[in-house]
């Protein structure tokens, strides 16, 4: 989707702003906030692109006026709320009142916290050969999908060259949306700046993205 | 520990809203542990392993043996993954975790243009400016600008390659190596190596400036 969150290229942010000596939380709820969305992915009640989708749809002014996690909370709360994990009326009384839903990897647990310290694997078995090889021109589709994307706005209908191959992934477009792994040929291809920004672009910069194959057309 | 009242104040937010954003995170903690879906104690856990397990010395461990056995150096540009799975020592690594090399004409840095990805198991968990607006947005077109907001200028001439992670692989810069260091030990490298240089947006340590 067409969403705040693609931010590649926008102006009016301002100064990247770092902080000395940052804590690894601000808050001890954030802390709580990553354990929990953790462990619930973990226990299977959503896949990281459904999680990714949630926050991309929250509204424009709230993703862009809340904290990092914050968006990660409000998201969490809205999609297990649509996933039948729990309801509104238990998320208003700040109680469960009603069993609990069925978790595919059951209830997250001790036993559960080693396993998650390591990412997922998303490589999968290709169900076809790659169409692209290492060098080869491709066009960015000029796609606008109203679901969830990997593939930024800054990048659509701009030329760039296939520089490494991943082999085949879970296609993030389709898992999001609970439609199946899908797995698609990942490619990291890149593009000169001034391509992308114009002649008054940096002269110096290159910029590459991690494209899956329905992201590509040949050039 | 972690339900402790902790009243640093974020300086995006005043406290009324964090009192309520409070409240709503311990209700929802609440409701998922009376549905049976978690175990309090297992949260508890996992933020006391990233608190403890994951940080930017993983990191740069991993540098520092680069620039020490050039064997180890070539196999990890080659499969970062793989050579870094070898260091049983250093980390865990996921898959798909790609090394990119900083050389006298090139300059890698790396960002998530659409939401935060970041090697969390070589670095840790992400600084708060890595995912929020300003280098998100500008990171991929004006990369010198955002360096000039860290202090490091490079060359006019060096190319910059700008990595968006927007795929579940992940970048780790791999720096130069500073001079003034030679004949140091992996884990006297180790302390040169910053966790901005392995983002590529700061350089190591100088060998003799304070750290």
């Amino acid at each position: 989707m067409n969403g705040v969150h693609d931010m590649g290229g926008m102006d009016g942010f301002g100064k990247v702003e770092p902080e000395p000596n940052e804590p690894m939380f601000h808050e001890a709820w954030e802390s709580r906030v990553l354990a929990m969305v953790r462990a619930m992915g973990a226990a299977g009640a959503f896949n990281i692109d459904t999680s990714r989708f949630y926050r991309e749809t929250l509204p424009p002014h709230v993703y862009l006026s809340s904290s990092y996690y914050k968006k990660w909370f409000l998201g969490l709360e809205e999609m297990l709320i649509e996933k039948g994990y729990l309801t509104r009326e238990e998320v208003a009384a700040g109680h469960a009142m009603q069993p609990g839903k069925a978790l595919k990897h059951g209830k997250f647990d001790l036993a559960n916290v080693e396993r998650i310290m390591v990412r997922g694997k998303f490589a999968r078995p290709a169900p076809a050969p790659a169409r692209f090889n290492i060098g080869d021109r491709v066009r960015a589709k000029n796609i606008h999908p109203t679901t969830h994307t990997r593939l930024p706005r800054y990048v659509r209908g701009h030329v760039g060259v296939v520089e490494l191959n991943h082999g085949c992934h879970v296609f993030p477009d389709s898992a999001a949306m609970e439609l199946g792994e899908n797995p698609q040929w990942l490619y990291t291809v890149v593009f000169e700046g001034r391509d992308l920004w114009g002649a008054d672009g940096d002269p110096t910069l290159k910029v590459s993205i991690d494209a899956f194959e329905p992201y590509l057309d040949p050039a | 520990m972690s339900h402790d009242h902790d009243h640093h104040h974020h300086h995006d937010h005043d406290h009324s809203e964090l009192s309520e954003t409070e409240l709503r995170v311990r209700a929802l903690e609440t409701i998922l542990t009376e549905k049976g879906y978690v175990e309090p104690a297992a949260l508890d856990a996992i933020i006391q392993a990233y608190e403890t397990k994951i940080g930017p010395h993983n990191g740069a461990r991993v540098v520092a043996k680069a620039w020490s056995d050039p064997a180890f150096k070539k196999a990890l540009l080659e499969d970062g993954s793989k050579a870094i799975g070898t260091l049983g020592h250093v980390s865990r690594v996921g898959d798909h975790l790609v090394v990119v090399e900083n050389t006298p004409e090139r300059h890698n840095m790396v960002v998530c243009t659409l939401c935060s990805c970041y090697p969390w198991e070589m670095l840790g968990l992400p600084p708060v400016w890595y995912k929020a607006s300003p280098y998100r947005s500008r990171a991929v077109r004006d990369p010198r600008g955002v360096l000039a907001d860290f202090g490091v200028t490079l060359p006019t001439d060096m190319e910059i390659r700008v990595w968006d992670s927007t795929a579940e692989t992940r970048f780790l810069v791999l720096p130069m190596r500073p001079a003034g260091a030679e004949g140091w030990s992996e884990e006297q490298l180790a302390g040169l190596v910053t966790r901005d240089s392995m983002i590529g947006t700061g350089f190591p340590r100088t060998p003799g400036a304070p750290s």
